[in-house]
């Protein structure tokens, strides 16, 4: 395989002369009149279009009538909301799901018949890199490169040295150094998106070679969500010289910075149809999330910082976790405050760290003149300063399925039921009974395993768990998620009564609709610590939505 | 007044509700429940009708509910790391060294009763404090602790006994375990049976019972509910550590000796009761009633084929077979049991 560097949009890269051109040119000349192509050869077809795609689940249209076109050696992005449609699309040139009749592809020129094999992507060319890259951190960066190969060729012996050349050679050929010894764990998160996007070029190399097809597509579905801002660079030099030689790309991101300084092209989903196809050079950020969110854009009226100036508020100080770096916040005592943002932004690991469940590295609480270090926080003494935590995956960490509801409610406080030497069992089953009665968990019968409820009830139950503790900070992540209407409308009845009592409520989640519905105060989270806080009218969905992407840069 | 849509619930309460299907699930809760019991009876009625004479003589009797009394102590040890989750191999080290020691310093170096019994309980609780430093502290899995420190135990025990049997251990001792009578059953069976009901209780009507059926079940939902897992782990193991000597103390007094190699083979049958006992009783869980009974269910099998004439090997048979099959159908009940729910 033999690459030329003809255009690079970077110029500091030198260009390479290659040999072999004339015969690569020769080669891609034959395949193309072996292909049948429709349009002259001047123009070349575009590596994928997509005309009429439209798919329907339960009867809601997820992609309405959906035009899109990729070009030769272009990077194309594409942007939308959770639920724009945009995992759909992917998942459908994957082969994963089948579009609604009257849809139909052109690979480089060549009609498709929809919908696609599982698997069928490979042998058109086209390869993906996914958000969680794929990789496998205790092996090495040559066995995870070669990993397809050598696990499916039927070979007695493995010459690793001659492997680790290869693999070397190849990277190299992209302008860029790895030990090809290195453990992937070993790698800094860029490192291993730029190896993941390498290895998925190789592999769409080899089947282009085998099935002499022209061009190929990468596509790279959100894969920066979680690299650090400063490390970019690499990743796009990557990625334009890749785009120039045989693979255009296709690129998936939230964060439209990145977007418009990468994509030639961008295209904008919203609610399954296409907003428009935009040149990156002449379009702004504002644009674009005016396209994504469907309303004209205005300046925020109010900034604020997240801080409030009160005494009574709990404040959290300088908090580090995996992903959050340094953030404070202010939580009062009966308010719901929304936490909210983009993946990747660290929202979601708040409410773990103030409960002690993660480890925070640093970070300080402060409530009521209580002063707690979260880094020697734990579960046990958080429910004991008045914390409590309802996470967001019920069955692993919230409840235990095979055991009884009644079980599951009193664990926290089960030793308040043991009086003469006895756990009294009455008194247990009559406290679940009404509590699950005042929580309209349905059917309240304490003796059921948990999880024989429903999702709502199971929410619910959960929440009969918690909430009788009379926390003084309540911690929530995701309570709606998997949870029917009628129960999501309880459960929003709860937090609100909830705060009523004078309980301060945090509530991280991605649901904007939700985050409208029922939080006083909103932050908006966004990259590198950034927060922005909403209130009053300015907290609606659109807004929320708007806020997550302008902080993404 | 609320208004219950019955289609909402899932259907076996569904059926309960309308009260003809409701006996049929009863029933079916029963068969479960007592199945085991049901065989056990079965089962001593066909060998008292093959073999009256010698089957339903009271020696027979006297055997089979005395001497294994260990094994039922054993199983105890076991069931308690069990519940909170984690393996104890050890138990059988724990209980060789035991016994050893009653031999070593009670026989041969003739310490006082007393402190030697102390001495055992002791060494019982250092090894379940270790095992829970490796486990816990350093995060080994406790599988290969036990197993390790159980292996070691076994050195041990053939270091201080210089490789022999020591004979001699004190009457008091033997007297006190296997041949003073209540109700014609030596004492053994007693303190078997009171220890069976003490976990029972600590089991079923205490705080820390239901914490460490948390801890076993599920621990990350246990640690977010404020339980300390760590420390209820560590007292499981060292409960186990005890428990273990104290089988050890008794089965010295059984057998009236100190042997370094016999105590092993009560490793396997501990595990096949403690797991063919979660079959029944309260099915699903490792209860104490449960593995008692299936204790003596093992006994009364393997002693009937020996008395009809079955060679020794049958013991093998009978413990590896029931433990399989008692896991496999535990494995069933358990996938039943979530598919019937929708």
């Amino acid at each position: 395989m033999i690459f030329s560097f003809p255009f690079s949009r970077d110029s500091t890269r030198p260009v390479r002369a290659q040999p072999d051109t004339m015969n690569d040119r020769q080669r891609m000349v034959d395949t193309q009149i072996a292909a049948k192509t429709l349009a002259p050869s001047q123009n070349p077809p575009p590596v994928i279009e997509l005309r009429h795609l439209s798919m329907s689940f339960s009867g809601v249209k997820v992609l309405n009538d959906v035009n899109l076109s990729v070009q030769r050696g272009e990077i194309h992005g594409l942007v939308g909301q959770n639920g724009s449609g945009k995992s759909t699309l992917i998942k459908i040139l994957a082969g994963f799901y089948s579009p609604d009749p009257g849809a139909e592809l052109f690979v480089n020129g060549v009609s498709i018949p929809l919908p696609l094999q599982p698997g069928q992507f490979r042998r058109l060319g086209l390869s993906f890199v996914h958000q969680d890259l794929g990789l496998i951190p205790s092996l090495s960066v040559t066995e995870n490169f070669r990993m397809a190969e050598l696990s499916t060729e039927e070979r007695w012996w493995i010459d690793w040295r001659k492997e680790h050349r290869r693999v070397s050679a190849t990277l190299s050929r992209f302008g860029i150094e790895l030990d090809p010894t290195a453990k992937v764990a070993d790698l800094s998160p860029t490192d291993r998106a730029v190896l993941a996007i390498v290895r998925a070029i190789e592999l769409m190399d080899s089947e282009l070679d085998r099935t002499s097809a022209t061009y190929g597509l990468l596509i790279l579905d959100e894969p920066t969500a979680f690299l650090p801002a400063t490390d970019k660079d690499r990743l796009f030099e990557a990625m334009h010289n890749i785009a120039r030689a045989r693979a255009s790309v296709l690129f998936v991101s939230h964060d439209l910075d990145e977007v418009l300084q990468i994509t030639d092209r961008i295209t904008v989903l919203r609610d399954g149809l296409v907003q428009g196809t935009v040149d990156s050079a002449q379009v702004t950020k504002e644009a674009l999330v005016e396209m994504i969110v469907g309303r004209h854009f205005q300046a925020l009226q109010v900034q604020r910082a997240g801080i409030a100036r009160s005494t009574d508020a709990f404040a959290v100080r300088d908090l580090y976790g995996s992903l959050l770096q340094g953030i404070s916040l202010d939580i009062l005592p009966g308010e719901v405050l929304g936490l909210t943002g983009l993946a990747g932004t660290g929202f979601e690991e708040v409410p773990y760290l103030l409960a002690g469940v993660h480890q925070a590295a640093a970070g300080t609480l402060m409530m009521q003149r209580e002063h707690y270090d979260l880094r020697e926080m734990t579960p046990a003494k958080a429910i004991a300063a008045g914390i409590t935590l309802v996470p967001a995956d019920r069955q692993k960490e919230g409840c235990e399925g095979s055991l009884t509801v009644a079980d599951n409610i009193l664990l926290p406080v089960v030793s308040r039921y043991f009086a003469r030497f006895r756990l009294d069992q009455r008194q247990m089953l009559s406290d679940v009974r009404r509590r699950l009665d005042q929580f309209q968990v349905r059917p309240p019968r304490p003796e059921l395993k948990y999880q024989a409820l429903s999702g709502g009830n199971q929410q619910k139950a959960l929440l009969a768990k918690w909430l009788p503790m009379r926390p003084r900070l309540l911690l929530l992540h995701e309570p709606t998620q998997g949870v029917d209407i009628g129960a999501r409308q309880d459960i929003f009845r709860l937090l609100r009564e909830s705060a009523q009592l004078g309980c301060a409520v945090v509530c991280a989640t991605a649901d904007y609709e939700q985050v409208a519905t029922v939080c006083d105060r909103v932050l908006v989270f966004g990259r590198g610590g950034r927060i922005v806080e909403l209130a009053g009218e300015e907290i609606n969905k659109e807004r929320i939505i708007e806020q997550c992407y302008m902080l993404m840069g | 007044m609320t208004v219950q849509n019955t289609n909402t619930l899932p259907p076996y309460v569904q059926a309960a509700d309308k009260g003809t299907a409701r006996y049929r699930t009863l029933l079916a809760d029963n068969l479960e429940r007592f199945g085991l019991v049901a065989v056990w009876v079965l089962l001593i009625l066909v060998f008292g009708v093959l073999r009256p004479e010698t089957f339903l003589s009271a020696a027979n009797w006297e055997g089979i509910l005395g001497s294994q009394a260990v094994l039922v102590v054993l199983t105890i040890a076991l069931l308690i790391p069990l519940n909170a989750g984690d393996y104890d191999l050890s138990v059988t080290g724990v209980l060789m060294l035991s016994q050893m020691l009653i031999g070593v310093l009670g026989a041969q170096d003739k310490w006082p009763l007393l402190s030697v019994l102390v001495i055992c309980l002791a060494s019982g609780l250092l090894t379940g404090a270790i095992n829970a430093l490796f486990s816990i502290v350093f995060r080994v899995d406790p599988f290969i602790v036990t197993l390790g420190t159980g292996t070691f135990l076994q050195g041990i025990v053939f270091w201080i006994s210089g490789s022999n049997t020591i004979s001699g251990i004190s009457t008091t001792l033997i007297n006190l375990v296997a041949v003073d009578r209540f109700l014609g059953i030596p004492l053994e069976f007693y303190y078997g049976l009171f220890l069976t009901i003490i976990l029972w209780y600590v089991l079923e009507f205490t705080a820390l019972g239901r914490r460490l059926l948390f801890v076993g079940r599920n621990r990350d939902v246990a640690r977010l509910s404020g339980v300390r897992v760590g420390r209820v782990r560590c007292g499981a193991l060292m409960a186990s550590g005890l428990v273990a000597a104290l089988a050890g103390i008794l089965y010295a007094g059984t057998t009236g000796a100190a042997d370094p190699v016999s105590g092993a083979t009560y490793l396997l049958p501990a595990f096949a009761a403690a797991f063919l006992g979660s079959t029944t009783i309260a099915p699903g869980k490792f209860n104490s009633w449960g593995s008692f009974i299936a204790t003596y269910f093992l006994i009364t099998g393997i002693t009937g084929l020996t008395l009809l004439g079955a060679q020794t090997y049958v013991q093998d048979l009978f413990y590896g077979g029931a433990l399989v099959l008692a896991v496999t159908f535990s494995q069933l009940a358990r996938r039943y049991e979530t598919s019937r729910i929708p």
